[in-house]
Protein backbone atom coordinates (compact mmCIF):
# COMPACT_ATOMS: atom_id res chain seq x y z
CA UNK A 1 0.00 0.00 0.00
CA UNK A 2 2.90 2.33 0.83
CA UNK A 3 4.38 1.61 -2.59
CA UNK A 4 1.05 2.24 -4.32
CA UNK A 5 0.96 5.71 -2.81
CA UNK A 6 4.66 6.25 -3.47
CA UNK A 7 4.16 5.26 -7.10
CA UNK A 8 1.25 7.63 -7.45
CA UNK A 9 3.28 10.49 -5.92
CA UNK A 10 6.17 9.82 -8.27
CA UNK A 11 3.85 9.73 -11.26
CA UNK A 12 2.19 13.01 -10.24
CA UNK A 13 5.59 14.61 -9.71
CA UNK A 14 6.75 13.66 -13.18
CA UNK A 15 3.43 14.78 -14.65
CA UNK A 16 3.98 18.30 -13.33
CA UNK A 17 6.26 20.79 -15.08
CA UNK A 18 7.55 21.84 -11.66
CA UNK A 19 9.55 18.66 -11.15
CA UNK A 20 11.15 18.94 -14.58
CA UNK A 21 12.03 22.59 -14.02
CA UNK A 22 13.64 21.76 -10.67
CA UNK A 23 15.57 18.89 -12.24
CA UNK A 24 16.76 21.09 -15.10
CA UNK A 25 17.82 24.01 -12.95
CA UNK A 26 19.64 21.75 -10.50
CA UNK A 27 21.40 19.96 -13.34
CA UNK A 28 22.47 23.27 -14.88
CA UNK A 29 23.87 24.69 -11.64
CA UNK A 30 25.54 21.47 -10.49
CA UNK A 31 26.91 20.95 -14.00
CA UNK A 32 28.39 24.45 -14.02
CA UNK A 33 29.94 23.89 -10.58
CA UNK A 34 31.32 20.57 -11.78
CA UNK A 35 33.02 22.14 -14.81
CA UNK A 36 34.45 24.99 -12.72
CA UNK A 37 35.85 22.52 -10.18
CA UNK A 38 37.27 20.36 -12.94
CA UNK A 39 38.93 23.40 -14.48
CA UNK A 40 40.45 24.38 -11.12
CA UNK A 41 41.66 20.85 -10.61
CA UNK A 42 43.38 20.76 -14.00
CA UNK A 43 45.14 24.04 -13.23
CA UNK A 44 46.23 22.85 -9.81
CA UNK A 45 47.37 19.48 -11.07
CA UNK A 46 51.11 20.34 -11.47
CA UNK A 47 51.28 21.54 -7.87
CA UNK A 48 49.35 18.60 -6.59
CA UNK A 49 51.81 16.24 -8.27
CA UNK A 50 54.57 17.61 -6.04
CA UNK A 51 52.65 17.15 -2.80
CA UNK A 52 53.24 14.07 -0.72
CA UNK A 53 49.65 13.23 0.27
CA UNK A 54 47.78 15.26 -2.29
CA UNK A 55 44.00 15.26 -2.21
CA UNK A 56 42.52 13.25 -5.09
CA UNK A 57 40.14 14.27 -7.79
CA UNK A 58 37.17 12.82 -5.88
CA UNK A 59 37.85 15.03 -2.88
CA UNK A 60 38.54 18.13 -4.94
CA UNK A 61 35.78 17.79 -7.52
CA UNK A 62 33.07 15.43 -6.26
CA UNK A 63 33.10 16.72 -2.66
CA UNK A 64 32.37 20.36 -3.57
CA UNK A 65 29.72 19.58 -6.17
CA UNK A 66 27.85 17.40 -3.69
CA UNK A 67 28.07 20.36 -1.33
CA UNK A 68 26.53 22.54 -4.03
CA UNK A 69 23.80 19.98 -4.57
CA UNK A 70 23.13 19.89 -0.81
CA UNK A 71 22.70 23.64 -0.72
CA UNK A 72 20.40 23.54 -3.75
CA UNK A 73 18.27 20.82 -2.16
CA UNK A 74 17.57 23.24 0.68
CA UNK A 75 15.59 25.25 -1.89
CA UNK A 76 14.38 22.43 -4.10
CA UNK A 77 12.94 20.00 -1.54
CA UNK A 78 10.40 22.45 -0.02
CA UNK A 79 9.17 23.21 -3.55
CA UNK A 80 8.91 19.55 -4.51
CA UNK A 81 7.26 18.60 -1.22
CA UNK A 82 4.79 21.48 -0.99
CA UNK A 83 2.01 19.71 -2.85
CA UNK A 84 2.28 16.40 -1.01
CA UNK A 85 -0.46 16.97 1.55
CA UNK A 86 -1.39 20.64 1.14
CA UNK A 87 -2.55 20.28 -2.45
CA UNK A 88 -4.45 17.07 -1.78
CA UNK A 89 -6.37 18.82 0.94
CA UNK A 90 -6.90 21.92 -1.17
CA UNK A 91 -8.24 19.88 -4.11
CA UNK A 92 -10.16 17.67 -1.67
CA UNK A 93 -8.54 14.56 -3.12
CA UNK A 94 -7.31 13.55 0.32
CA UNK A 95 -10.74 11.99 0.78
CA UNK A 96 -9.79 9.23 -1.67
CA UNK A 97 -6.89 8.20 0.57
CA UNK A 98 -8.77 8.72 3.81
CA UNK A 99 -11.78 6.66 2.71
CA UNK A 100 -9.58 3.84 1.46
CA UNK A 101 -8.46 1.14 3.87
CA UNK A 102 -5.10 2.84 4.32
CA UNK A 103 -3.66 4.08 7.60
CA UNK A 104 -2.23 7.54 8.14
CA UNK A 105 1.19 5.96 8.59
CA UNK A 106 0.91 4.35 5.18
CA UNK A 107 -0.18 7.62 3.59
CA UNK A 108 2.69 9.58 5.12
CA UNK A 109 5.32 6.92 4.42
CA UNK A 110 4.03 6.44 0.88
CA UNK A 111 4.25 10.13 0.13
CA UNK A 112 7.65 10.35 1.75
CA UNK A 113 8.98 7.42 -0.25
CA UNK A 114 7.59 8.82 -3.50
CA UNK A 115 9.40 12.10 -2.93
CA UNK A 116 12.53 10.29 -1.71
CA UNK A 117 12.61 8.28 -4.94
CA UNK A 118 12.51 11.49 -6.94
CA UNK A 119 15.27 13.00 -4.80
CA UNK A 120 17.30 9.82 -5.27
CA UNK A 121 17.12 10.52 -8.99
CA UNK A 122 18.57 13.99 -8.37
CA UNK A 123 21.38 12.46 -6.30
CA UNK A 124 22.02 9.88 -9.02
CA UNK A 125 22.27 12.60 -11.66
CA UNK A 126 24.71 14.49 -9.43
CA UNK A 127 26.78 11.35 -8.94
CA UNK A 128 26.89 10.77 -12.71
CA UNK A 129 29.04 13.89 -13.18
CA UNK A 130 32.11 12.72 -11.25
CA UNK A 131 31.45 9.21 -12.56
CA UNK A 132 31.88 10.55 -16.09
CA UNK A 133 35.57 10.98 -15.23
CA UNK A 134 35.94 7.28 -14.47
CA UNK A 135 37.62 6.59 -17.81
CA UNK A 136 40.20 9.36 -17.43
CA UNK A 137 41.02 9.34 -13.72
CA UNK A 138 41.17 6.99 -10.78
CA UNK A 139 38.16 7.77 -8.62
CA UNK A 140 37.82 7.05 -4.93
CA UNK A 141 34.64 4.98 -5.14
CA UNK A 142 34.45 4.60 -1.37
CA UNK A 143 34.29 8.34 -0.91
CA UNK A 144 31.82 8.69 -3.78
CA UNK A 145 29.55 6.11 -2.15
CA UNK A 146 29.80 8.02 1.12
CA UNK A 147 28.85 11.25 -0.65
CA UNK A 148 25.86 9.60 -2.31
CA UNK A 149 24.72 8.10 1.00
CA UNK A 150 25.16 11.42 2.78
CA UNK A 151 23.25 13.38 0.18
CA UNK A 152 20.42 10.80 0.16
CA UNK A 153 20.11 11.01 3.94
CA UNK A 154 20.25 14.80 3.84
CA UNK A 155 17.56 14.90 1.14
CA UNK A 156 15.42 12.49 3.19
CA UNK A 157 15.71 14.71 6.26
CA UNK A 158 14.76 17.78 4.22
CA UNK A 159 11.86 15.85 2.69
CA UNK A 160 10.52 14.75 6.08
CA UNK A 161 10.60 18.31 7.43
CA UNK A 162 8.92 19.67 4.28
CA UNK A 163 6.31 16.92 4.33
CA UNK A 164 5.41 17.79 7.90
CA UNK A 165 5.06 21.48 7.03
CA UNK A 166 2.87 20.50 4.07
CA UNK A 167 0.46 18.89 6.56
CA UNK A 168 -0.03 22.20 8.34
CA UNK A 169 -1.59 24.25 5.57
CA UNK A 170 -3.82 23.87 2.53
CA UNK A 171 -1.82 26.35 0.47
CA UNK A 172 1.07 24.69 -1.36
CA UNK A 173 3.03 27.93 -1.78
CA UNK A 174 2.71 28.74 1.90
CA UNK A 175 3.90 25.21 2.64
CA UNK A 176 6.96 25.69 0.42
CA UNK A 177 7.92 29.02 1.97
CA UNK A 178 7.38 27.79 5.53
CA UNK A 179 9.30 24.58 4.88
CA UNK A 180 12.21 26.56 3.46
CA UNK A 181 12.15 28.94 6.43
CA UNK A 182 12.00 26.04 8.87
CA UNK A 183 14.95 24.28 7.22
CA UNK A 184 16.97 27.48 7.08
CA UNK A 185 16.35 28.25 10.74
CA UNK A 186 17.21 24.67 11.69
CA UNK A 187 20.46 24.76 9.71
CA UNK A 188 21.55 28.16 10.99
CA UNK A 189 20.35 27.85 14.57
CA UNK A 190 21.65 24.29 14.90
CA UNK A 191 25.03 25.35 13.62
CA UNK A 192 25.24 28.45 15.81
CA UNK A 193 24.08 26.56 18.87
CA UNK A 194 26.54 23.76 18.17
CA UNK A 195 29.46 26.16 17.82
CA UNK A 196 28.46 28.15 20.87
CA UNK A 197 28.08 25.08 23.04
CA UNK A 198 31.33 23.56 21.82
CA UNK A 199 33.15 26.82 22.62
CA UNK A 200 31.99 26.49 26.21
CA UNK A 201 33.18 22.91 26.28
CA UNK A 202 29.70 21.36 26.46
CA UNK A 203 30.41 18.72 23.86
CA UNK A 204 27.43 16.50 24.57
CA UNK A 205 25.00 19.39 24.19
CA UNK A 206 26.84 20.47 21.05
CA UNK A 207 26.49 16.99 19.60
CA UNK A 208 22.78 17.04 20.38
CA UNK A 209 22.42 20.39 18.61
CA UNK A 210 23.76 18.68 15.52
CA UNK A 211 20.51 16.67 15.27
CA UNK A 212 18.59 19.76 14.17
CA UNK A 213 21.30 20.97 11.82
CA UNK A 214 21.19 18.63 8.82
CA UNK A 215 23.86 20.46 6.80
CA UNK A 216 26.25 20.09 9.73
CA UNK A 217 25.57 16.36 9.69
CA UNK A 218 26.32 16.28 5.98
CA UNK A 219 29.76 17.87 6.39
CA UNK A 220 31.64 14.72 7.45
CA UNK A 221 30.34 12.93 4.34
CA UNK A 222 31.65 15.67 2.06
CA UNK A 223 35.10 15.26 3.64
CA UNK A 224 35.08 11.57 2.87
CA UNK A 225 34.31 10.46 6.42
CA UNK A 226 31.70 7.88 7.24
CA UNK A 227 30.40 9.35 10.47
CA UNK A 228 27.77 7.07 11.98
CA UNK A 229 26.72 9.75 14.44
CA UNK A 230 26.04 12.19 11.62
CA UNK A 231 24.10 9.52 9.73
CA UNK A 232 22.10 8.74 12.86
CA UNK A 233 21.32 12.45 13.30
CA UNK A 234 19.89 12.66 9.77
CA UNK A 235 17.86 9.47 10.17
CA UNK A 236 16.58 10.62 13.54
CA UNK A 237 15.52 13.97 12.12
CA UNK A 238 13.63 12.27 9.28
CA UNK A 239 11.89 9.79 11.59
CA UNK A 240 10.97 12.54 14.04
CA UNK A 241 9.30 14.70 11.41
CA UNK A 242 7.54 11.76 9.76
CA UNK A 243 6.09 10.83 13.14
CA UNK A 244 5.00 14.45 13.62
CA UNK A 245 3.34 14.40 10.19
CA UNK A 246 1.39 11.23 11.04
CA UNK A 247 0.30 12.74 14.33
CA UNK A 248 -0.74 15.93 12.60
CA UNK A 249 -2.93 14.11 10.07
CA UNK A 250 -4.50 11.99 12.79
CA UNK A 251 -5.23 15.13 14.78
CA UNK A 252 -6.89 16.67 11.73
CA UNK A 253 -9.19 13.68 11.42
CA UNK A 254 -10.19 14.16 15.04
CA UNK A 255 -10.47 17.92 14.85
CA UNK A 256 -12.15 18.12 11.47
CA UNK B 1 -24.18 -36.42 17.92
CA UNK B 2 -26.97 -36.60 15.44
CA UNK B 3 -29.30 -34.48 17.47
CA UNK B 4 -26.73 -31.73 17.96
CA UNK B 5 -26.11 -31.43 14.25
CA UNK B 6 -29.82 -31.11 13.50
CA UNK B 7 -30.12 -28.64 16.33
CA UNK B 8 -27.42 -26.52 14.81
CA UNK B 9 -28.73 -26.62 11.28
CA UNK B 10 -31.34 -23.88 11.69
CA UNK B 11 -28.85 -21.76 13.56
CA UNK B 12 -26.48 -21.96 10.62
CA UNK B 13 -29.27 -21.18 8.20
CA UNK B 14 -30.11 -17.99 10.06
CA UNK B 15 -26.46 -17.06 10.54
CA UNK B 16 -26.01 -14.86 7.44
CA UNK B 17 -29.04 -12.82 8.35
CA UNK B 18 -27.66 -10.55 11.04
CA UNK B 19 -24.76 -9.80 8.73
CA UNK B 20 -27.00 -9.27 5.75
CA UNK B 21 -29.51 -7.31 7.78
CA UNK B 22 -27.59 -4.09 8.18
CA UNK B 23 -24.60 -2.84 6.29
CA UNK B 24 -24.25 0.43 8.16
CA UNK B 25 -25.32 0.86 11.69
CA UNK B 26 -24.54 4.08 13.47
CA UNK B 27 -25.65 4.77 16.99
CA UNK B 28 -25.67 8.04 18.91
CA UNK B 29 -23.43 9.72 16.37
CA UNK B 30 -22.43 13.18 17.54
CA UNK B 31 -19.91 15.62 16.22
CA UNK B 32 -19.02 18.95 17.69
CA UNK B 33 -16.73 21.65 16.33
CA UNK B 34 -15.80 23.69 19.35
CA UNK B 35 -19.13 24.78 20.82
CA UNK B 36 -21.03 24.17 17.62
CA UNK B 37 -22.89 20.88 17.47
CA UNK B 38 -22.82 19.88 13.80
CA UNK B 39 -24.42 16.47 14.24
CA UNK B 40 -26.40 15.56 17.30
CA UNK B 41 -27.13 12.00 18.34
CA UNK B 42 -27.94 10.51 14.95
CA UNK B 43 -28.93 6.89 14.69
CA UNK B 44 -28.82 5.37 11.27
CA UNK B 45 -29.49 1.88 10.06
CA UNK B 46 -29.03 0.73 6.49
CA UNK B 47 -30.16 -2.71 5.37
CA UNK B 48 -28.57 -4.66 2.58
CA UNK B 49 -30.02 -3.85 -0.81
CA UNK B 50 -31.61 -0.66 0.43
CA UNK B 51 -31.26 2.81 -1.06
CA UNK B 52 -31.47 5.47 1.62
CA UNK B 53 -32.19 9.07 0.70
CA UNK B 54 -30.40 11.46 2.99
CA UNK B 55 -31.93 14.90 2.90
CA UNK B 56 -31.61 18.19 4.61
CA UNK B 57 -31.09 21.86 3.90
CA UNK B 58 -27.58 23.16 3.41
CA UNK B 59 -25.63 23.10 6.63
CA UNK B 60 -27.86 20.50 8.25
CA UNK B 61 -24.90 18.22 8.89
CA UNK B 62 -25.32 15.75 6.04
CA UNK B 63 -21.77 16.00 4.77
CA UNK B 64 -20.38 15.84 8.28
CA UNK B 65 -22.39 12.67 8.89
CA UNK B 66 -21.17 11.14 5.65
CA UNK B 67 -17.59 12.05 6.50
CA UNK B 68 -17.98 10.23 9.78
CA UNK B 69 -19.61 7.18 8.18
CA UNK B 70 -16.71 6.89 5.75
CA UNK B 71 -13.98 7.37 8.31
CA UNK B 72 -12.85 10.78 7.11
CA UNK B 73 -13.79 12.44 10.35
CA UNK B 74 -13.74 10.97 13.82
CA UNK B 75 -17.07 11.29 15.66
CA UNK B 76 -17.06 13.08 19.01
CA UNK B 77 -19.37 10.41 20.39
CA UNK B 78 -21.16 7.37 19.10
CA UNK B 79 -20.29 4.22 17.26
CA UNK B 80 -20.36 3.14 13.65
CA UNK B 81 -20.21 -0.37 12.38
CA UNK B 82 -19.95 -1.40 8.75
CA UNK B 83 -21.25 -4.92 8.10
CA UNK B 84 -20.68 -5.65 11.77
CA UNK B 85 -17.11 -4.32 11.76
CA UNK B 86 -16.47 -1.40 14.07
CA UNK B 87 -15.17 1.51 12.00
CA UNK B 88 -13.25 3.05 14.87
CA UNK B 89 -11.71 -0.20 16.12
CA UNK B 90 -10.82 -1.76 12.78
CA UNK B 91 -10.80 1.12 10.30
CA UNK B 92 -9.03 -0.77 7.52
CA UNK B 93 -11.37 -3.76 7.46
CA UNK B 94 -14.42 -1.50 7.68
CA UNK B 95 -13.26 1.01 5.09
CA UNK B 96 -12.62 -1.78 2.57
CA UNK B 97 -16.39 -2.28 2.47
CA UNK B 98 -17.33 1.34 1.76
CA UNK B 99 -17.18 3.32 -1.43
CA UNK B 100 -17.50 7.08 -1.06
CA UNK B 101 -18.14 9.80 -3.56
CA UNK B 102 -17.80 13.12 -1.72
CA UNK B 103 -19.40 16.35 -2.88
CA UNK B 104 -16.24 17.29 -4.74
CA UNK B 105 -15.06 14.15 -6.55
CA UNK B 106 -11.51 13.35 -5.38
CA UNK B 107 -9.98 13.20 -8.85
CA UNK B 108 -6.36 13.49 -9.88
CA UNK B 109 -6.55 15.58 -13.01
CA UNK B 110 -3.14 14.52 -14.26
CA UNK B 111 -4.03 10.81 -14.42
CA UNK B 112 -6.00 9.03 -17.12
CA UNK B 113 -9.32 7.43 -16.22
CA UNK B 114 -7.78 3.96 -16.32
CA UNK B 115 -4.76 4.93 -14.24
CA UNK B 116 -7.00 6.59 -11.71
CA UNK B 117 -9.44 3.69 -11.38
CA UNK B 118 -6.50 1.30 -11.18
CA UNK B 119 -5.13 3.41 -8.31
CA UNK B 120 -8.50 3.42 -6.56
CA UNK B 121 -8.72 -0.36 -6.92
CA UNK B 122 -5.21 -0.79 -5.53
CA UNK B 123 -5.92 1.51 -2.60
CA UNK B 124 -9.02 -0.53 -1.81
CA UNK B 125 -6.99 -3.71 -1.86
CA UNK B 126 -8.55 -5.33 -4.90
CA UNK B 127 -6.26 -8.32 -5.61
CA UNK B 128 -3.99 -7.86 -8.64
CA UNK B 129 -5.65 -10.71 -10.53
CA UNK B 130 -9.09 -9.10 -10.37
CA UNK B 131 -8.00 -5.49 -10.73
CA UNK B 132 -8.22 -5.18 -14.50
CA UNK B 133 -11.64 -6.76 -14.52
CA UNK B 134 -12.83 -4.55 -11.64
CA UNK B 135 -11.71 -1.42 -13.47
CA UNK B 136 -13.39 -2.57 -16.69
CA UNK B 137 -16.64 -3.33 -14.87
CA UNK B 138 -16.71 0.00 -13.05
CA UNK B 139 -15.95 1.84 -16.29
CA UNK B 140 -18.67 0.01 -18.14
CA UNK B 141 -21.26 0.55 -15.40
CA UNK B 142 -20.62 4.27 -15.35
CA UNK B 143 -20.60 4.67 -19.13
CA UNK B 144 -16.89 5.38 -19.36
CA UNK B 145 -15.98 2.61 -21.80
CA UNK B 146 -14.70 5.08 -24.38
CA UNK B 147 -12.95 7.37 -21.93
CA UNK B 148 -10.37 4.96 -20.47
CA UNK B 149 -7.30 6.58 -22.01
CA UNK B 150 -8.37 10.20 -21.53
CA UNK B 151 -6.86 12.50 -18.95
CA UNK B 152 -9.34 13.25 -16.18
CA UNK B 153 -8.48 16.96 -16.37
CA UNK B 154 -9.75 17.13 -19.95
CA UNK B 155 -13.11 15.49 -19.26
CA UNK B 156 -16.33 17.45 -18.95
CA UNK B 157 -17.93 17.97 -15.55
CA UNK B 158 -20.47 15.20 -16.14
CA UNK B 159 -17.81 12.69 -17.12
CA UNK B 160 -15.68 13.65 -14.13
CA UNK B 161 -18.70 12.97 -11.95
CA UNK B 162 -19.00 9.52 -13.54
CA UNK B 163 -15.34 8.82 -12.83
CA UNK B 164 -16.06 9.79 -9.24
CA UNK B 165 -18.87 7.26 -9.06
CA UNK B 166 -16.74 4.61 -10.78
CA UNK B 167 -14.08 5.19 -8.14
CA UNK B 168 -16.65 4.57 -5.40
CA UNK B 169 -17.83 1.23 -6.79
CA UNK B 170 -14.64 -0.20 -8.30
CA UNK B 171 -13.99 -2.49 -5.33
CA UNK B 172 -17.62 -3.72 -5.21
CA UNK B 173 -18.21 -2.33 -1.72
CA UNK B 174 -21.12 -3.37 0.46
CA UNK B 175 -22.06 0.24 1.04
CA UNK B 176 -21.85 3.06 -1.44
CA UNK B 177 -22.13 6.58 -0.04
CA UNK B 178 -22.89 9.19 -2.68
CA UNK B 179 -22.94 12.89 -1.86
CA UNK B 180 -24.97 14.67 -4.55
CA UNK B 181 -23.97 12.36 -7.40
CA UNK B 182 -26.10 13.94 -10.14
CA UNK B 183 -24.91 17.52 -9.78
CA UNK B 184 -23.68 18.90 -13.09
CA UNK B 185 -25.06 16.11 -15.24
CA UNK B 186 -27.37 16.53 -18.21
CA UNK B 187 -30.87 14.99 -18.03
CA UNK B 188 -29.85 11.86 -19.93
CA UNK B 189 -26.87 11.28 -17.71
CA UNK B 190 -29.05 11.82 -14.66
CA UNK B 191 -31.36 9.07 -15.88
CA UNK B 192 -28.38 6.76 -16.40
CA UNK B 193 -26.96 7.50 -12.98
CA UNK B 194 -30.34 6.97 -11.32
CA UNK B 195 -30.67 3.64 -13.07
CA UNK B 196 -27.18 2.81 -11.88
CA UNK B 197 -28.03 3.73 -8.30
CA UNK B 198 -31.12 1.51 -8.44
CA UNK B 199 -28.98 -1.26 -9.85
CA UNK B 200 -26.41 -0.78 -7.08
CA UNK B 201 -29.23 -0.98 -4.57
CA UNK B 202 -29.75 -4.58 -5.65
CA UNK B 203 -26.53 -6.05 -4.30
CA UNK B 204 -25.09 -3.18 -2.28
CA UNK B 205 -26.68 -0.60 -0.05
CA UNK B 206 -26.59 3.01 -1.06
CA UNK B 207 -26.78 6.22 0.91
CA UNK B 208 -27.70 9.04 -1.39
CA UNK B 209 -27.52 12.64 -0.35
CA UNK B 210 -29.22 15.11 -2.63
CA UNK B 211 -31.28 18.26 -2.87
CA UNK B 212 -33.30 16.95 -5.77
CA UNK B 213 -36.41 15.57 -4.12
CA UNK B 214 -37.97 13.83 -7.14
CA UNK B 215 -34.68 11.95 -7.39
CA UNK B 216 -35.19 10.59 -3.91
CA UNK B 217 -38.76 9.59 -4.71
CA UNK B 218 -37.55 7.91 -7.88
CA UNK B 219 -34.71 5.81 -6.49
CA UNK B 220 -34.86 5.57 -2.72
CA UNK B 221 -36.55 2.99 -0.52
CA UNK B 222 -36.29 5.05 2.60
CA UNK B 223 -35.81 8.68 3.51
CA UNK B 224 -34.11 10.37 6.40
CA UNK B 225 -34.28 14.11 6.79
CA UNK B 226 -31.76 16.03 8.85
CA UNK B 227 -32.22 19.49 10.22
CA UNK B 228 -29.89 21.45 12.48
CA UNK B 229 -27.79 18.36 13.02
CA UNK B 230 -30.70 16.18 14.11
CA UNK B 231 -32.72 13.52 12.41
CA UNK B 232 -36.27 14.84 12.04
CA UNK B 233 -37.85 12.24 9.77
CA UNK B 234 -37.18 8.65 8.94
CA UNK B 235 -39.59 6.44 7.03
CA UNK B 236 -39.98 4.50 3.83
CA UNK B 237 -41.02 6.19 0.61
CA UNK B 238 -43.89 3.72 0.34
CA UNK B 239 -45.16 4.69 3.79
CA UNK B 240 -44.93 8.32 2.89
CA UNK B 241 -47.07 7.82 -0.20
CA UNK B 242 -49.56 5.43 1.37
CA UNK B 243 -49.97 7.55 4.42
CA UNK B 244 -50.82 10.74 2.63
CA UNK B 245 -52.12 9.64 -0.76
CA UNK B 246 -55.86 10.35 -1.36
CA UNK B 247 -56.29 12.21 1.88
CA UNK B 248 -56.84 15.45 0.01
CA UNK B 249 -58.15 16.41 -3.39
CA UNK B 250 -57.43 19.43 -5.48
CA UNK B 251 -60.68 20.55 -7.08
CA UNK B 252 -60.82 23.14 -9.83
CA UNK B 253 -64.20 24.83 -10.24
CA UNK B 254 -64.96 27.55 -12.81
CA UNK B 255 -67.95 28.88 -10.87
CA UNK B 256 -66.95 28.07 -7.30
CA UNK B 257 -69.44 28.07 -4.44
CA UNK B 258 -68.39 29.45 -1.05
CA UNK B 259 -65.98 27.03 0.70
CA UNK B 260 -68.54 26.36 3.41
CA UNK B 261 -70.81 24.74 0.83
CA UNK B 262 -68.02 22.37 -0.18
CA UNK B 263 -67.16 21.60 3.39
CA UNK B 264 -70.78 20.73 4.04
CA UNK B 265 -70.69 17.80 1.61
CA UNK B 266 -70.77 14.37 3.28
CA UNK B 267 -67.30 13.01 3.95
CA UNK B 268 -65.50 16.33 3.56
CA UNK B 269 -63.66 17.53 6.62
CA UNK B 270 -62.52 20.91 5.37
CA UNK B 271 -62.16 22.94 2.20
CA UNK B 272 -59.91 25.87 1.57
CA UNK B 273 -59.27 28.00 -1.48
CA UNK B 274 -55.74 27.66 -2.84
CA UNK B 275 -56.44 29.92 -5.79
CA UNK B 276 -59.73 31.69 -6.65
CA UNK B 277 -60.93 28.67 -8.64
CA UNK B 278 -58.89 25.93 -7.01
CA UNK B 279 -59.84 24.27 -3.73
CA UNK B 280 -58.06 21.87 -1.49
CA UNK B 281 -60.61 19.46 -0.06
CA UNK B 282 -59.63 17.47 2.97
CA UNK B 283 -61.35 14.14 3.56
CA UNK B 284 -62.90 13.10 6.80
CA UNK B 285 -61.18 10.07 8.29
CA UNK B 286 -62.02 6.92 6.39
CA UNK B 287 -64.37 8.64 3.94
CA UNK B 288 -63.99 9.15 0.19
CA UNK B 289 -66.27 11.97 -0.91
CA UNK B 290 -65.02 12.06 -4.52
CA UNK B 291 -68.28 10.70 -5.94
CA UNK B 292 -70.43 13.06 -3.91
CA UNK B 293 -68.27 15.94 -4.96
CA UNK B 294 -68.53 15.18 -8.67
CA UNK B 295 -72.30 14.71 -8.43
CA UNK B 296 -72.73 17.95 -6.51
CA UNK B 297 -70.53 19.80 -8.98
CA UNK B 298 -72.63 18.54 -11.90
CA UNK B 299 -75.97 19.14 -10.17
CA UNK B 300 -75.15 22.65 -8.94
CA UNK B 301 -73.27 23.67 -12.12
CA UNK B 302 -69.92 24.57 -10.51
CA UNK B 303 -68.05 24.02 -13.75
CA UNK B 304 -65.70 21.26 -12.57
CA UNK B 305 -62.53 21.29 -14.69
CA UNK B 306 -59.95 19.61 -12.51
CA UNK B 307 -59.98 16.85 -9.96
CA UNK B 308 -56.66 15.60 -8.73
CA UNK B 309 -55.53 13.74 -5.63
CA UNK B 310 -53.10 16.06 -3.89
CA UNK B 311 -50.45 13.68 -2.69
CA UNK B 312 -48.33 14.99 0.03
CA UNK B 313 -45.00 14.97 -1.72
CA UNK B 314 -41.65 14.60 -0.16
CA UNK B 315 -41.24 18.29 -0.81
CA UNK B 316 -44.18 19.09 1.47
CA UNK B 317 -42.75 16.91 4.20
CA UNK B 318 -39.31 18.39 3.71
CA UNK B 319 -40.48 21.99 3.77
CA UNK B 320 -42.79 21.29 6.68
CA UNK B 321 -40.07 19.72 8.78
CA UNK B 322 -37.24 22.07 7.98
CA UNK B 323 -39.15 25.36 8.09
CA UNK B 324 -40.82 24.65 11.41
CA UNK B 325 -37.90 25.47 13.62
CA UNK B 326 -36.80 28.51 11.67
CA UNK B 327 -38.07 31.12 14.21
CA UNK B 328 -35.73 29.67 16.82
Amino acid sequence: MIFTIAGKELRTLFASPLAWVVLTVMQLIVGYAFLRRLDDFLQMQPQLMQMAAAPGITELVAGPIFGTAAALLLFAVPVLAMRLIAEERRNQTMVLLMSAPVSMTEIVLGKFLGLAAFLAAIVALTALMPLSLAGAARLDYGMLAGLVAGLVLLAAAFAAVSLFVSCLTVHPVVAAICAFATLLVMVLAGEAAGDGLRARGWTVAASLAQVVSPIKSFEPFSKGMLDTYAAACLVLLAVLFLALAIRQLDAQRLRG
Amino acid sequence: MHTTSTDRAPAIATMPEPEAASTISARGLTRTFGNHIAVNDITLELRRGEVLGFLGPNGAGKTTTMHMLTGNLAPSRGEISICGIDLLEEPSAAKARIGYLPEVPPLYRELTVDEYLELAAKLHRVPRARRREAVATARQRCGLTEAGAKLIGTLSRGYQQRVGIAQAIVHAPDVVVLDEPTVGLDPNQIRDIRALIRELGGAHSVILSTHILPEVEAVCDRVQIMHHGELVYSDTIAALKQFESGATLLVGLRRPPPPAELAALPGVAAAEAVEPTLYRVQFAAGADPTDALVKAAAARDWGLYQLKPAQTTLEDVFVHLTRQEEPQ
